[in-house]
């Protein structure tokens, strides 16, 4: 059965004080959920890079997931803030890129949801089934209205940062 | 760049081999992943013999990058560096897979369970590749030591420390030291008095050169990391001059004010709006609550200045916010009581005769109130029967599904007091008697002999509506007994409500404050449900008491003795080491943009004005990443976290979508795994 129905390949950004243990506890209390999500560990959301959406999506993931611990409750304070904002100016540019709402996606769970996380993924994983592969387009690195798309996440990103700082 | 990576997929018992196939992860990455050297399964990496399977393979096959399958980073990273380590190789040369969390326990089909896991060690091995050599850093540690809560569990960490002879800082925001032990009487199982025991505990700690007690006193703020912690205390005015106040208490007993004492005295008996909480206080010197001091409330009075003898009266006094800096910190901030009122159906608060179990305590306790009396509301009649109601609270998915751990206890023992003192019928409705400890079940047998009444079921209802001439005047407990398979209506004189512990109504806060989490119950996490109850996942907090799970007051000294150990080793040694894990800015491709500058929360980024360029204090950043990720120029360098770490990471993670090799488990899929 696995090999007909459609396995999405999800990468997850899972943040190392709040969702990586979230997994950790989804782990420990056996709680079951959908296969699909491979996990990178980063110490806070706020290392997420734009860019490593992009690549995982280039590469052939068919959804991204970034987990973070809830907003007021980073480890670093407030970096998950910056994560919020960066996520959002990038949803705008996936959209403009024809990348469907609900493939990439930003989740909170402290450690103590192991459950919020299962369930966030088994969603993600549903939801991403019903739009199907994603086939990010061969070649797109040659593609000019992507690579400005790309390029605006970049400049969007560094001017929102220019506004924090001044 | 050509590497030799050995890769080690750990069986873990059946705890993984149970649903990934161990043997067939290792073969596929052995096989189709370049530069792997070796790639083996085994039944306990963590063993002695697979640690030495990992060193020998360094030694012999030469290898320079290890990942190792197997369980959380978060319990067994430290043991696998060290491995490294010990074979020579730089410990952050190794990188861990979480395939046991993170897949078999949480994936019930086997194929994409080893599917799943194939790709996540892929993902490991091309970025192992690219890891950098890094030294661990060591930073000093200071040997002054915070301790938030005075109960009987952070008085026991405070002693232990102070007696090698390093300052410790009690912060109590309660006018006294001493927790809810000071509010007992007795305690359970050996019925020692309570204050016997505390209170020289407790005059230990404030006569101790090396304790400093910060008492009405709140945390406020805490900045820096393990070794080197900034703390912020807010010392509530007490408007009492502490250095000339003997503690004499004219003051309390000139005061006209009367007010009812909700937390010492659980609402149960009354103090004054200048007062001391009992007498055996610690400091022995009172503070004004300026909520209900005339003085304060409508500038008349000031009767205690007048008759003070040493006119330590300060009225004029402020709040004073105190600066330390300690190397670590205790929680030891315990529980509160459930509030009854919350289950309207056993009637506190609506039915005179239905107490806490903290009233209870101050009832029987000879300082208490009444005098030691067990009486009824009224002061005077002594019931002649009481109930007492188990799990208020606990064990209830309406309240807290947790079991509290000690009410059983607490309920055999006022079972035994009120026998004891005035011969009253006892029926105890429980729903499973829970006595695990040394002495306690024998406990729970003696209370029994003394003719306690046991009757198993979860009460309905406490009511004072009769329905039977036997029941006029009486409050009735109605509930199933699931023994004798009937509804019993039981009239009583008096109900006690064994309230369930419940985490702080600020603990949330304080964990925030301290970096650390709370369980979905909100009791503070700790490292290890297991092996690590002690320390949290930030490193120099540490956990004490029943601020971190229900527990009684032997269990609360020896977690509070605990982190005194584990303290005096990092003092002992003098310093500890923290993760290599910064942030460095390439200063010659810098444009001096100052993006990065406003991003960092510690302030770790700071400006060149002359050179125009950016540059990271290493000491302040905490390695989050997040000005790496920002960087226009990317030329910020996230140590450990670097771009290209990432980017290869990906690459293997999704080395089935994209390569040739597209179906890295396909080989086994059809036939080794039974589904
Ligand atoms: C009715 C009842 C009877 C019991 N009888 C027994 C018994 O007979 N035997 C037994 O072994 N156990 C008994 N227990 C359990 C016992 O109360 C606990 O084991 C013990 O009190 C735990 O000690 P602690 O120091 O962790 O917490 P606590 O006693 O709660 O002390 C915590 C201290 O921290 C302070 N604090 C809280 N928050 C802050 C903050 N934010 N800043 C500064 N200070 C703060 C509080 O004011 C308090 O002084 C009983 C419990 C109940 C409810
Ligand atoms: S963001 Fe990058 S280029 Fe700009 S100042 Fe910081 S390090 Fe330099
Ligand atoms: S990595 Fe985080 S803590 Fe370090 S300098 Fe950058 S923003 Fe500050
Ligand atoms: S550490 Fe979890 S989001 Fe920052």
């Amino acid at each position: 059965m696995t090999d007909l129905e459609f396995q999405p390949k999800i990468i997850g950004f899972l943040c190392n004080w709040c969702s990586y243990r979230a997994a950790d506890l989804a782990g420990s209390t056996r709680t079951r959920y959908a296969p699909n999500v491979r996990y990178v560990r980063v110490m806070c959301s706020g290392r997420v890079d734009p860019a490593f959406v992009m690549k995982a999506l280039s590469l052939g993931a068919d959804g991204v997931l970034v987990a973070g611990c809830h907003p007021g409750e980073c480890h670093y304070l407030e970096q998950n803030y910056k994560t919020m904002r960066r996520m959002t100016m990038l949803q705008h540019t996936l959209r403009q890129l024809g990348v469907e709402e609900g493939r990439v996606r930003l989740v909170w769970a402290s450690a103590a949801e192991g459950h919020r996380l299962a369930k966030a993924i088994d969603e993600m994983v549903d939801r991403i089934r019903s739009l199907g592969p994603l086939r990010w387009p061969a070649g797109w690195q040659e593609r000019p209205e992507v690579l400005a798309a790309i390029e605006r996440v970049a400049s969007e990103h560094a001017s929102a940062a220019q506004e924090v700082a001044t | 760049m050509s590497r030799r990576v050995g890769v080690y997929v750990c069986h873990c018992g059946s705890n993984i081999a149970g649903t990934i196939d161990c043997e067939a992860v290792a073969r596929a990455v052995g096989e189709r992943v370049a530069d792997v050297a070796v790639s083996r399964d085994y039944k306990f990496m963590c063993s002695s013999l697979g640690q030495s399977m990992i060193q020998e393979d360094i030694e012999k096959e030469k290898l320079d990058r290890v990942v190792v399958a197997a369980c959380s980073p978060h319990l067994h990273e430290k043991t696998f560096r060290r491995a490294c380590s010990n074979a020579g190789l730089n410990p952050y040369l190794m990188q861990m897979v979480n395939v046991r969390e993170h897949i078999s326990w949480v994936t019930k089909d086997q194929v994409e369970a080893t599917r799943k896991a194939t790709a996540m060690v892929t993902g490991a091995v091309e970025r192992v590749k690219r890891q950098e050599a890094l030294e661990p850093q060591y930073v000093p540690v200071n040997p002054a030591t915070l301790v938030v809560g005075g109960g009987i569990a952070g008085l026991q960490t405070a002693i232990e420390i102070a007696e090698f002879g390093h300052p410790v800082y009690v912060v109590e925001r309660e006018p006294s030291i001493g927790g809810h032990m000071a509010q007992f009487d007795k305690t359970f199982p050996t019925l020692d008095c309570s204050a016997c025991i505390l209170t020289p505990r407790m005059s230990e700690a404030g006569q101790h050169d090396c304790i400093h007690l910060l008492t009405w006193s709140e945390l406020e703020s805490v900045s820096g990391s393990v070794g080197n912690f900034k703390v912020r205390v807010r010392k509530k005015a007490r408007y009492v001059n502490s250095e000339i106040c003997t503690g004499c208490g004219v003051c309390e007993e000139k005061c006209p004010i009367k007010v009812v004492d909700d937390v010492f005295e659980a609402g149960l008996g009354i103090r004054k709006a200048i007062y001391m909480p009992f007498p055996q206080a610690v400091p022995k010197m009172p503070v004004i609550d300026t909520a209900h001091c005339i003085w304060f409330v409508r500038g008349k009075c000031r009767a205690c200045e007048i008759f003070c003898p040493t006119k330590a009266i300060a009225f004029d006094q402020k709040d004073e916010i105190v600066e330390l800096e300690v190397g670590n910190i205790v929680l030891a901030t315990g529980y509160d009581l459930f509030d009854c009122r919350r289950l309207p159906q056993y009637g506190y608060g609506r039915l005179d005769n239905v107490f806490t179990s903290l009233e209870f305590e101050r009832m029987c306790n000879a300082a208490g109130p009444t005098g030691g009396r067990i009486v009824l509301r009224d002061r005077e009649t002594e019931p002649r029967s009481v109930a007492v109601i188990h799990c208020v609270g606990s064990r209830d998915k309406r309240t807290n599904e947790y079991c509290s751990a000690t009410c059983c206890m607490a309920a055999l023992k006022f079972g035994h007091l009120v026998r004891e003192r005035i011969g009253a019928e006892v029926y105890s409705f429980y729903i499973d008697i829970r006595t695990f400890s040394k002495d306690y079940d024998e406990f729970y047998q003696r209370v029994m002999d003394e003719g306690v009444h046991f009757v198993r079921g979860r009460v309905a209802e406490v009511t004072d509506v009769p329905r039977s001439p036997a029941e006029e005047g009486k409050l009735v407990v109605q509930c199933e007994d699931t023994l004798l398979g009937v509804q019993r209506r039981i009239p009583v004189d008096m109900v006690i409500l064994m309230g369930a512990l419940e985490p702080r109504a600020d603990a949330r806060d304080l964990a925030l404050e301290a970096g650390i989490s709370c369980s979905m119950n909100g009791w503070f996490t700790e490292r290890h449900p297991k092996l690590d109850p002690v320390a949290t996942m930030t490193d120099g907090v540490f956990l004490a008491g029943a601020c971190q799970g229900p527990k009684d007051i032997p269990s609360s000294v020896a977690q509070g003795a605990a982190a005194a150990a584990r303290i005096l080793g990092m003092i002992t040694r003098g310093r500890v080491e923290i993760e290599p894990v910064v942030a460095t800015i390439d200063e010659e491709r810098c444009s001096g943009c100052r993006i990065c500058n406003a991003l960092c929360p510690f302030h770790a980024i700071e400006f060149d004005e002359a050179r125009h360029v950016s540059h990271v204090q290493a000491s302040l950043c905490k390695g989050c990443g997040t000005c790496v990720a920002a960087c226009p120029a990317q030329v910020i360098r996230g140590a450990h976290f670097m771009n290209e770490q990432i980017f290869a990471e990906i690459e293997g993670l999704l080395a089935d979508a994209w390569s040739d090799v597209s179906e890295p488990v396909a080989a086994f899929a059809a036939g080794g795994v039974d589904d």
